[in-house]
């Protein structure tokens, strides 16, 4: 094996010395001295170095007194991962020596601890690590004054959603998660990392997400965790909160925190994790011509909790009404919009009200995510009835009554 | 000066933009737009990226501030760092292709874009993608064959518009226009040398048509070394002319810094490493740079008269002080050996001196300002003033208008590229490319029809393709004069040509191959397009000379009357039939004599 190691070749006639680097196409590609990396197809491997890598020492770290604890959890997200310069490669071991080490101004906030959990990209996140992230969580709350969660950005608001329900919290849990990775120079990751310290040592008792609120690097807003969605692909500021404001406004780099609604505080609930989540819940998007088909699939396979997500207040087609009906007997049928902004309301249109005849549950301004998530922990934790009452009932957040403008 | 025994060894790089439909990384267009919105943004480094070695990284983070970057229609979220890059533009990929095989380059099989760490802004990501193309050419100049080291396809960086205390202001609109940056192997062994490859590398450029052309479209760095002194890259030499000069300056710079190493030597010269707070001494002084501000003093043991040293014209040892202190956002710095002046008293010098305890042949360097950045200041530039005597500092300079340079940041390591994991790599093979022909044989082609000065400017033109079509239809020289000699004369004139491109070229030489002006209606006809490049140049063929008869004779008695000051009147009739069809100066001409032969009569 030669990645990795200094090498001399022979290729176009000229010769050539560079770290022999991983290839994905099947030619030879050298980092040469200038730091460029250069794709040969034909070459002559003439020698291979043996040298040892430099190691860089990172200083021991200490608390200071006075400072609130902070554990910080990684779940295998972009923030404070590595990059190896020889190789590309992203490496993470994720101490809190080399989270102080990258964004040093996070000592002065608070001492840290810091564990990997995860190192799982966020779309191969199911819900039992939903289940193991929330046990994790819930332990260091006995001892820490708050937890930042490091999240990939993709199914982020998923598993806050799902830590929303499970964990009845007294102090602050904080996702992060940043859009530009952290190896650039621009990225998002320290703001929001340093947002995010200050939001777990506040005045909060509620599961949140703390991210970029604009592109330029001025704040960020500390949203429910219930109430966040991810609605770019790729800007820094993806996360909105949709019928409801965000928590604070967390302003950088003074770090000064502006309250922006209600919120639960610090101390207000007790500790609690009920950590059981049925799975075999369906999300289902409704589109013109969709079959009602797909509902009876998915009934077929057990499942017994179905969030539908309909057209504008809340509606599929008419065809649906006598398989809705059958499936409603012993499963609960949520419904939610596609507009994401607004509340459901079935009870304008004879669609709607026919829905409704036939068992569906009004979402209310749930946003359809939150409502698979709130499902698969009633239906894991409740029976069908109480799980039938509960969903259209306000829990941690996820409904607000009032929708204000 | 005997160069080579100096051991001079030149290096070149052009930087050239080329003139592709969109931008490097995205489909925005490669013009400049109307800078509307903006946002900040700022930088950090990641400790783990510096490298001990790693100077310029570490001082760019220690000049850390905001940066704010102005925003049009005519960029996207590209270049906002706020959506990943699209593949290579496979455009500006052929161009590189075609210069690298005129230089004679060996092309790297497959393309690796790279992340090349740059954290003063002006990049939204922090570094600038790039990626090496081809290497091992050469050019021949002089009879010398010059070696091409490598060829890189970068992206431009964005246009600075403001630095201010603190922060800088960036406009998005150049970001990512596709760059050729071409280096030659440091085989240059004069200032005229210098310059002849410039322009010669310059030449092939613009002879593949499809080079950006017009002021910071094309830049030089040059690295200079002596054989005692050291590696100077010297940044963005705008204007070939002075080339040749901005080396000569750099040899003399580095001279003379041998020299006061020598003398610092000779006088056991020492800089200390403290920093003292002098602010007292100012308390009261008359001096605006100082009053009222945190002055900070340095000393230098050995130095008295030495700061003062002039190293380049109009600059002096403590001029290159000052660029460091400008760097960390200071206005600059002030020396002993220039004082008293700027309303430092005499006695505030005396008191200084005192309090550092420096005796007559030592030097004091004062900074004023916030407490933080003067420290950062002074501490680097005690790091400079050790350097003096051990002489050249290897460093990254900034050339000047004058020809001369001043510090800009020191040499950057190898070690800030990495992989631009969001571009996959990109094979060569299979892209054809055309060579066109040189600039230079153009030219001698042309030189057939014309004098060689106007055929180089015409071979030189963007519009050469015009003349190439047109001159078999016309006289060369009329076409030459169109396209190249009449504009010029113009815009000498004063007269804003901008507007006069292909189209407008086309009206006016189809104009006259159709008969409906005669050439020398050619500048009349230019005149108003320049004016209004929509304007129809559909004038009818007119005889000026029929005109001129037909009214000197009807205004015959005039002309008796008033003899030659009958011209102004008369001048004004044959105008107003002629006017934009024939130049005025030739009207005027005819007439004169048409009216001489009555009066003569």
């Amino acid at each position: 094996m030669v990645l990795g190691k200094r090498v001399r070749i022979r290729a176009k006639g000229k010769i050539f010395e560079g770290i022999a680097m991983p290839s994905f196409t099947g030619n030879f590609v050298l980092k040469l001295d200038s730091g460029y990396n250069v794709g040969f197809k034909e070459y002559e491997l003439l020698e291979v170095f043996e040298e040892s890598l430099p190691k860089t020492e990172i200083k021991k770290l200490e608390k200071k007194d006075g400072l609130p604890n902070v554990k910080i959890i990684s779940t295998g997200g972009t923030i404070a991962s590595k990059i190896d310069y020889r190789t590309g490669a992203v490496t993470s071991q994720f101490t809190a020596e080399e989270i102080v080490s990258e964004v040093p101004e996070i000592a002065e906030i608070c001492n840290i601890d810091a564990e990997l959990l995860f190192n799982i990209l966020s779309e191969n996140m199911k819900p039992k690590n939903w289940i193991e992230l929330a046990k994790r969580v819930y332990n260091a709350l006995k001892s820490y004054d708050g937890v930042i969660i490091t999240h990939g950005t993709d199914t982020m608001h998923y598993s806050s959603a799902a830590l929303s329900f499970i964990l009845s919290t007294p102090k602050p849990v904080v996702f992060v998660g940043a859009q530009r990775s952290s190896d650039r120079p621009s990225s998002d990751a320290a703001m929001n990392l340093l947002c995010a310290a200050k939001a777990a040592i506040s005045d909060v008792g509620e599961v949140t997400v703390c991210v970029h609120a604009t592109t330029s690097d001025d704040y960020c807003f500390l949203h429910r965790g219930v109430k966040v969605r991810k609605n770019h692909t790729s800007r820094r500021d993806a996360f909105q909160s949709i019928n409801a404001r965000p928590i604070a406004k967390i302003d950088y780099p003074s770090l000064n925190v502006e309250w922006l609604s209600w919120r639960l505080k610090r101390n207000e609930r007790p500790l609690d994790c009920k950590a059981k989540l049925e799975e075999k819940v369906a999300l289902i998007k409704f589109y013109p011509g969709l079959s009602a088909e797909i509902m009876e699939f998915f009934h077929s396979k057990g499942y017994r909790g179905f969030v539908v997500e309909g057209t504008g207040l809340g509606h599929v087609s008419t065809d649906w009404v006598e398989t809705v009906k059958r499936i409603a007997e012993d499963s609960v049928i949520v419904m939610t919009s596609q507009c994401l902004w607004g509340r459901v309301c079935d009870r304008v249109y004879d669609t709607g009200r026919y829905l409704l005849k036939a068992g569906v549950i009004e979402g209310e301004d749930m946003l359809p995510e939150v409502a698979l998530v709130k499902l698969m922990w009633l239906l894991g934790n409740y029976d069908l009835e109480e799980a039938k009452k509960l969903v259209k009932q306000n829990l941690v957040g996820e409904i607000e009554y009032r929708s204000s403008y | 000066m005997m160069y080579s025994k100096l051991g001079l060894k030149v290096g070149v790089e052009i930087h050239q933009q080329l003139d592709t439909k969109h931008k490097l990384f995205c489909r925005c267009p490669t013009k400049p737009g109307k800078d509307e919105k903006e946002f900040h943004r700022y930088l950090r480094l990641k400790r783990s990226e510096i490298g001990e070695e790693d100077k310029a990284a570490r001082e760019e983070v220690e000049r850390s501030r905001k940066f704010i970057y102005k925003y049009c229609d005519t960029t996207c979220l590209v270049e906002a760092d706020e959506e990943p890059p699209a593949e290579v533009n496979v455009e500006a990929l052929k161009i590189a292709v075609q210069i690298a095989k005129m230089l004679n380059m060996e092309l790297v099989d497959e393309v690796h874009v790279m992340r090349k760490i740059v954290i003063d802004g002006s990049n939204t990501t922090g570094f600038q993608r790039t990626a090496l193309i081809a290497f091992d050419g050469y050019i021949e100049v002089d009879e010398r064959k010059i070696g091409i080291a490598t060829l890189c396809l970068e992206e431009e960086a964005c246009r600075k518009i403001e630095d201010g205390e603190g922060y800088a202001v960036y406009s998005l609109d150049r970001l990512g226009i596709p760059l050729v940056e071409i280096s030659t192997k440091p085989e240059i062994d004069s200032p005229q040398l210098a310059k002849k490859v410039a322009a010669k590398i310059g030449m092939i450029l613009r002879s593949t048509g499809k080079v950006k052309r017009g002021i910071g479209t094309i830049r030089q760095d040059i690295n200079v070394s002596i054989a005692d002194g050291a590696r100077v890259e010297i940044k963005g030499v705008q204007e070939l002319e002075i080339l040749d000069k901005v080396v000569e300056n750099e040899v003399v710079r580095q001279l003379k810094l041998l020299e006061i190493r020598n003398e610092l030597l000779k006088r056991s010269a020492h800089v200390f490493d403290d920093i003292f707070d002098v602010t007292d001494v100012f308390s009261n002084s008359k001096s605006q740079i100082v009053k009222g501000k945190i002055v900070k003093a340095i000393l230098l043991k050995g130095f008295g008269g030495i700061v003062g040293k002039e190293i380049q014209p109009k600059r002096r040892l403590g001029t290159e002080f000052a660029d460091i202190a400008k760097n960390f956002g200071l206005k600059g710095i002030i020396h002993t050996d220039e004082l008293p002046a700027y309303g430092i008293s005499d006695e505030e010098v005396k008191k200084l001196k005192e309090l550092l305890k420096a005796e007559e042949n030592d030097a004091i360097v004062i900074a004023a300002g916030s407490s933080e950045r003067v420290d950062r200041a002074l501490r680097r530039i005690i790091e400079r003033a050790k350097y003096c005597l051990k002489g050249v500092p290897e460093e990254t300079r900034k050339a000047n208008e004058d020809g001369t340079t001043s510090y800009l940041r020191p040499l950057p390591g190898a070690a800030r590229m990495y992989p631009e994991t969001d571009v996959p790599p990109v094979t060569l093979e299979g892209l054809e490319v055309e060579i066109p022909e040189l600039i230079e044989d153009r030219a001698k082609r042309y030189s057939k029809d014309l004098p060689f000065d106007l055929a180089w400017e015409v071979a030189d033109s963007p519009y050469w393709n015009l003349y190439e079509e047109y001159s078999k239809l016309l006289q060369p020289t009329v076409v030459a004069k169109v396209l190249y000699s009449i504009p010029a004369q113009l815009k000498r004139e004063g007269i804003d040509v901008s507007q006069l491109g292909e189209e407008q070229f086309r009206k006016v030489l189809n104009a006259i191959y159709d008969g409906r002006i005669a050439k020398e209606g050619a500048e009349e006809a230019l005149k108003i397009l320049a004016k209004d490049p929509r304007a129809e140049i559909s004038f009818v063929a007119v005889n000026v000379d029929e005109i001129i008869e037909k009214i000197v004779e009807s205004k015959k008695d005039l002309i008796a009357e008033k003899g030659e000051a009958a011209f102004k009147p008369l001048m004004g009739l044959v105008m107003k039939e002629v006017r934009g069809k024939v130049d005025g100066k030739i009207v005027a001409e005819k007439l004169l004599s048409a009216i001489r032969k009555v009066i003569n009569k």
